[in-house]
């Protein structure tokens, strides 16, 4: 049943670009923002809805860094690697974040599925170097700490809430 | 049909309904002074204004004689954000808190006293600046494309109306696409995007091709590393691009375009998309531009986070719906573009000057700038000077201008400025090349930057002082690019790759002189046999580094030793006996049980275990540990 429902969603975001090859992109990004991923199943299922291959689909959803076909963490948290962060220490930040979340090497994502940890090409906030973003909210002149403390706050929140 | 919009009435209405405005607070909102903070002052302002009584006023949609509180786009002055101009007198505060506004409101708003703990302070001179145009960040630029960029509310499609907005695309709708072509052609104006190809010729191409049907690409897939000019735009007058936009539309025959923007610009995506609609709503795009017979729509089309799709076939091919690789040229995107069709492909900071252009006039836009490259450039002003930011300057503009007179100088790691500190700037990004202090006195344009093998690029200018290690940022750049390629041909996949295992050796102390000469050899290779921009510009960090800090290369090769101490496997720790008082402290600290020692005699470190992590060294209170 669950099944059902979740390709419902992804027929919708089709329907809305009327079947449209040229739109394969667009449609991707709405259904990754739907489901926090691209499951194997939807992408063969939009190949089949669109009238093209499974393995285009494949390719372009594999080419683009937006896209991501593994589950993430539920706050995604970018660190700047742009040449303005870079020259300011950005990957000690990565660092402690890395070390704070206990994440070991190849490991991106925490066990709990709560945080995912990723560099970023730029965010185009370099007059504010070294910065990073958790869901899109930009942080900036960071140091070591100040980049933990906003991991810790988001744990806190989150442990308040289960409570 | 939609009615065509009457933009005299709409401006005459806006100023209408402010004209009796008190005083307006514009608090930048663009993305760094957002990181800052800066939504929260703007509800703060907001609400003591409120608190007081007072009548404030967030939108101009009826006749107001408040307070005016409005978010603009990047004013510029990044590293002191989030910064707060209050008009009409254009005092410009820096790192304002919500904590200062209710201070604000009382003295500089009702009153007209001046708080001085807000006020920039020039760090070399001691002096303090009130307002705006004063200080020397602002007082040294020229602004053409940014001068409304810091102002207007980008929400508000009227103001820009009011401050003479569309009226140029309404003028350009009565000229004949080939009077639009040579009034572009006559302006000198080249593309900001990085080739500098002369963006009339690329027009009137177009014009020329036959096709039942032409578009128009705004390119704001700014991805240089270092670089936010584009998005500087794209945030703070989207309305600019739109009718840039119009105007190119009109001069080649297109009736549909797209604006292709990153997607790591979430804020620019939003207020391209908003500016579009309200475009359309105001009957300004659409079936009929200003009642001619012209249509034109815009779509907007957010990136999907690929560095190669801001070379334009690469685009298109995304546009398409496609993974993101170039294709050879000719045939040129101006006879075959998106969908087989005549395509013009402009940047977002091309498009914002073609209105600017159109209201000068070319003679005025010819005077600013060089006699080979006329107007202004948009640069991103980074990394180790004391006013980090967006800037504005005439073409042949001097670097000693930019980084001691806009940039108030160079500075340490701690923010501390460094008189002699200069050692390069890198420009022009990930295909660019870097500039020294020979090049200091250098006039800035295209010809000048390309016989030293750098580059205007999209305009990322990253300054480095004497402890940055240029094989490190050489190396960095490299391993961009790598994970960038598209891997459609060979020389710049494998290329790229081979280059950037050698520059990892030698900032680890494993490279021969021999390897030396093969990175250099493969450069040329990278550099002349690539398909697109990415791979032919991808050794220019490499070759222009090498050109002008060939020492520090070699001294990383031969001497295993990195001339700044930044290459961490080239570090070597050892312990000042006559300091050490063996408190054990760095022996508890060090992760590999490298270092040992009896208690309070000098310790040893054992440079077989040692993993130089230098915990030791911050362990240390009496500076005995040595790098």
């Amino acid at each position: 049943m669950q099944n059902i429902l979740a390709f419902e969603k992804a027929g919708q975001i089709i329907e809305k670009y009327e079947y449209n090859q040229a739109k394969l992109i667009p449609i991707l990004q709405e259904i990754q923002d739907e489901y926090r991923y691209l499951p194997e199943e939807l992408m063969v299922y939009v190949a089949t809805m669109l009238g093209t291959t499974s393995s285009h689909v494949y390719g372009v959803a594999s080419f683009y860094s937006h896209f991501t076909l593994k589950l993430k963490g539920k706050y995604v948290v970018k660190i700047c690697d742009g040449t303005a962060c870079h020259v300011k220490k950005s990957m000690h930040l990565l660092d402690a974040v890395r070390k704070h979340l206990k994440l070991t090497e190849g490991q991106n994502t925490t066990p709990d599925l709560l945080f995912t940890v990723e560099t970023v090409a730029c965010l185009g906030t370099c007059g504010r170097a070294p910065a990073m973003t958790v869901n899109g909210e930009v942080f900036g002149l960071l140091t070591d700490e100040t980049a933990v403390a906003v991991i810790k706050d988001i744990q806190e929140k989150e442990q308040a809430n289960h409570e | 049909m939609s009615e065509a919009v009457n933009l005299k009435a709409r401006a005459k209405a806006y100023k209408e309904n402010t004209k009796d405005i008190k005083k307006r607070i514009i608090v930048c909102a663009g993305t760094g002074c957002i990181a800052g903070g800066a939504l929260k002052v703007i509800d703060k302002f907001e609400e003591v204004i409120k608190a007081r009584g007072l009548s404030v006023a967030m939108t101009i949609n009826k006749h107001e004689d408040g307070y005016q509180v409005s978010g603009s786009g990047c004013q510029g002055f990044c590293q002191m954000g989030p910064v707060v101009t209050i008009h009409p007198d254009k005092i410009m505060y820096c790192k304002v808190t919500p904590a200062d506004v209710e201070e604000i409101l009382e003295e500089s708003v009702l009153k007209d006293n001046i708080i001085d703990r807000l006020v920039y302070t020039q760090k070399t001179t001691g002096k303090s600046y009130p307002k705006k145009e004063e200080m020397p960040f602002f007082k040294n630029q020229t602004h053409l494309v940014l001068k409304k960029v810091g102002d207007i509310d980008p929400t508000d499609i009227n103001e820009y109306i009011a401050l003479g907005g569309y009226a140029q695309a309404e003028k350009a709708a009565k000229m004949r696409p080939e009077e639009i072509c040579s009034l572009m052609m006559d302006s000198g104006l080249k593309g900001r995007g990085g080739a500098g190809f002369p963006t009339g010729r690329k027009w009137d191409f177009a014009r020329m091709s036959k096709g039942d049907k032409k578009y128009i690409i705004c390119n704001g897939d700014e991805g240089d590393p270092g670089a936010f000019m584009d998005s500087a735009v794209m945030e703070g007058n989207p309305h600019s691009i739109i009718e840039g936009m119009m105007i190119a539309a009109m001069a080649i025959g297109a009736d549909e375009g797209y604006v292709y923007v990153r997607a790591e610009y979430p804020l620019a995506v939003k207020r391209i998309r908003a500016a579009v609609k309200a475009a359309q709503e105001a009957g300004i795009l659409g079936d009929s531009m200003f009642g001619s017979d012209k249509a034109f729509d815009i779509t907007v089309m957010e990136g999907a986070g690929a560095f190669v799709c801001g070379e334009e076939t690469a685009l298109i091919a995304s546009v398409e719906g496609k993974r993101g690789m170039p294709s050879p040229k000719p045939p040129f995107p101006s006879d075959r573009g998106l969908f087989g069709k005549p395509t013009v492909i402009n940047n977002v900071e091309t498009l914002s000057t073609i209105p600017v252009i159109f209201e000068m006039g070319t003679d005025e836009y010819k005077k600013i700038g060089t006699a080979a490259a006329a107007g202004t450039k948009n640069f991103s002003l980074t990394g180790h000077v004391a006013n980090t930011g967006l800037i504005e300057v005439p073409f042949g503009e001097t670097l000693r201008t930019i980084v001691y007179n806009i940039a108030g100088g160079v500075t340490e790691e701690n923010g501390e400025l460094s008189p002699d500190g200069f050692k390069a700037v890198q420009i022009g990004g990930p295909s660019g090349g870097c500039l020294t202090q020979e090049h200091l006195d250098m006039p800035l344009d295209y010809e000048h930057l390309k016989a030293i093998g750098a580059m205007v690029g999209s305009g990322g200018m990253v300054v480095m002082n004497q402890k940055t290690c240029i094989v490190e940022i050489a190396r960095y750049f490299m391993e961009f690019t790598q994970n960038e390629s598209c891997g459609k041909c060979v020389v710049c996949r494998e290329g790229t790759k081979q280059m950037l295992d050698i520059l990892t050796d030698i900032t680890q102390g494993r490279a021969t002189m021999e390897q030396l000469d093969l990175l250099e050899e493969l450069a040329g290779v990278v550099q002349k046999a690539s398909l697109c921009g990415l791979g032919k510009s991808a050794p220019n960090p490499v070759l222009s580094t090498l050109k002008y800090f060939r020492d520090e290369y070699v001294e990383h090769i031969e001497g295993k030793r990195c001339p700044t101490g930044q290459c961490a496997a080239l570090r070597s720790y050892s312990i000042d006996a006559s300091k050490c008082i063996g408190c054990g402290a760095c022996a508890r600290k060090c992760p590999a049980d490298a270092i040992s020692g009896e208690k309070k005699k000098p310790h040893v470190i054992d440079a077989g275990k040692c993993i130089k992590c230098g915990a030791c060294k911050e362990a240390c209170k009496f500076g005995a540990v040595l790098r």
